[in-house]
């Protein structure tokens, strides 16, 4: 065998190597989405499953701990801790799927359009947005929240929402950026496709997956926000259980009942360990690193 | 000389435009606070006064608002007893909002010193160890525990706090309502905000770990390095003296960042443990409606935030200048 053949078998098993390598997500990526699945299952069916009414306020059995009558114990009202937080999944992922809907659909196509028409429509709508951005949003939801009364869940997905459009719209824009010079837009551009054809056919299917791993990552940043707020007394009211109002409420029975803190806290950062770990191994799967934005 | 020379224009240049686009954005924040009194259903006046207003209130209110000249004239109203540091009065507790911050700011501003001397204090040395070894099993078991202390908000991180340190293990001055003043006993201050300060620390302490980490990976495969190492340099040397610099300009970016979620998260970690800062303040006006407070509380936060960044831009520009010539 000459050396040059070996070497070029070499480097054809080494790269179909690093191929298989790649396509490969990993055991703990799937065990994260199907925990996520289990999650979204609970929230959209958690009327026909049988579970108790996480209202239903059981005197004869207040603060227990967990049993296989009550999964996970009880609260200092008698309400089914397990069933509390399945109903309780449905305001974070309500909150963060609408907001990010608003975040996307404006910010998205925005960003998308600016990066590849460029000139003043760009410069105009990157100046606003950066100015936008350096707003404290943390801070500019909770003013906004606690003067728009009285509260509802659909204020809190607009408020969030309109939040995410800049940070959207940053993320979109460097992302198609990085793709409208490529030879491949300009040879649809000579072809005579049309500009909609290029930004959804050409440029949308390489931009998404950045889309998707940032989606992930906000969805996990606005389930936080939602805790947040339910502490400020700014989200559901209660007795609508969500896993920040049950974390709110369990402070006060701290002592008398630590599982009242302890599950709904778990829920919470299993929920966001998954999507932040999907949205990940996303990122360098597809290997989208901040420097080639 | 002279490019010395340049290089200060381009600085001052670029300070320049930073500075107009920090009074634009300062504008605009005192526009949005002012439009949030008119985001309340209805009359502002009688929702900010409630149903027991006596004349006296309505005339002060009117001083201090203008609510009954045109929109516009409102806001120029609002905006010179604002630069006049008259941020009204509460007609609730019956103190000015401005000394209500001013005893309550000094608290948040321990919390958050505190907790970014310990985040900086930790994160630098452990970045380095773990730079020095990337992939190596120290990295990895630091990599793994960052990332999952990432998905752990911080009023998680201290109910689970509270439930240990002070519950269970009944360490004195942690718990709940423990606060104690700076001005009392600076000892028993300490302890009582160690909790929160710890929190709010984790959590910069993770972030800044991980950018830290990454760009000391990469400046130490700069021909730079290598060529220190020929020197024969100590490893502890390179690291502090040719490595952090270059590394450290992501870290500053992420910090000024950072600090605008490390208030809000401070907010909590204080309303939980009824410390008598902004946070705790906030929640409560909201509670009691008390709408003229939390309006001074979101403009003074807000524009606090806003100085913040711009003294970490500077900074970073300090630190890097290449960075204001583009």
């Amino acid at each position: 065998m000459s050396s040059s053949l070996y070497v070029s078998e070499a480097v054809e098993e080494a790269t179909q190597h690093a191929r298989i390598e790649k396509k490969r997500l990993g055991v703990l990526f799937w065990i994260c989405v199907g925990w996520l699945g289990l999650n979204l299952f609970g929230a959209i069916f958690a009327n026909v499953l049988p579970l108790p009414n996480p209202l239903y306020q059981n005197y004869a059995a207040v603060n227990v701990g967990p049993s296989l009558h009550h999964l996970l114990g009880t609260d200092d009202l008698g309400r089914d801790i397990f069933s509390r937080i399945v109903y309780g999944s449905r305001v974070s992922i309500e909150v963060s799927l609408g907001s990010m809907l608003i975040g996307f659909g404006i910010g998205a196509p925005l960003g998308m359009l600016a990066a590849y028409r460029r000139g003043k429509f760009d410069a105009t709508l990157s100046a606003t947005m950066y100015c936008f951005l350096a707003f404290p949003a943390i801070i500019a939801t909770i003013a906004v929240l606690s003067f728009w009364t009285p509260r509802s869940l659909i204020k809190i997905i607009i408020v969030v929402g309109i939040a995410a459009i800049p940070l959207v719209y940053r993320v979109m824009r460097s992302a198609t950026l990085a793709y409208s010079t490529r030879d491949f837009v300009l040879a649809a551009k000579v072809q005579g496709a049309s500009d909609s054809r290029i930004l959804l056919k050409e440029l949308l299917p390489n931009i998404a997956p950045i889309g998707v791993s940032f989606l992930l990552i906000g969805i996990a940043t606005v389930v936080t926000l939602e805790g947040a707020l339910a502490f400020l007394g700014l989200s559901v009211s209660p007795p609508t259980p969500s896993w920040g109002n049950m974390i709110n409420e369990s402070l006060a029975i701290l002592q008398q009942n630590p599982w009242l803190a302890i599950f709904p806290s778990l829920a919470m950062c299993l929920f966001l360990l998954c999507l932040n770990f999907i949205g990940d191994r996303l990122r360098s799967h597809y290997d989208v690193s901040e420097v080639k934005l | 000389m002279s490019l010395q020379v340049r290089f200060g224009g381009i600085l001052a240049r670029y300070l320049l435009r930073r500075l107009i686009l920090l009074i634009a954005i300062v504008f605009v924040i005192s526009v949005g606070a002012f439009y949030l009194i008119h985001l309340l259903p209805g009359d502002p006046a009688v929702v900010i006064l409630g149903t027991g207003a006596t004349p006296a209130n309505t005339a002060k209110l009117n001083a201090q608002l203008g609510l009954n000249k045109p929109i516009i004239e409102q806001y120029f109203v609002w905006i010179r007893n604002v630069l006049h540091g008259n941020l009204g009065t509460s007609f609730i507790s019956q103190t000015t909002v401005w000394s209500t911050i001013k005893a309550a700011l000094p608290i948040d501003v321990e919390i958050i010193v505190l907790s970014q001397i310990l985040a900086f204090a930790t994160a630098i040395p452990i970045a380095m160890r773990s730079a020095r070894k990337p992939d190596g099993p120290l990295d990895r078991l630091l990599g793994a525990g960052s990332f999952t202390l990432l998905s752990v908000p911080s009023f998680v991180l201290i109910v689970l706090l509270v439930l240990l340190v002070a519950i269970k293990l009944g360490v004195p001055h942690t718990g709940v309502s423990s606060y104690v003043s700076l001005g009392t006993d600076w000892i028993t201050n300490l302890e009582s905000l160690a909790l929160p300060a710890f929190t709010l620390g984790i959590g910069s302490f993770v972030v800044y770990y991980r950018v830290l980490r990454s760009d000391l990976i990469a400046t130490l495969q700069e021909e730079f390095i290598t060529m220190a190492r020929s020197k024969g340099i100590s490893q502890r040397r390179i690291m502090w003296r040719h490595a952090l610099r270059p590394s450290s300009v992501s870290l500053l970016g992420t910090a000024g960042v950072n600090i605008g979620g490390l208030l809000a998260g401070g907010f909590i970690v204080e309303y939980l443990l009824s410390i008598p800062g902004l946070g705790y303040m906030l929640i409560q006006s909201i509670g009691t409606s008390d709408y003229l407070v939390v309006q001074g509380i979101v403009l003074v936060v807000s524009v606090g935030v806003i100085l913040i960044n711009f003294a970490f831009d500077l900074l970073v520009n300090i630190i890097d200048p290449r960075i204001s010539r583009e």
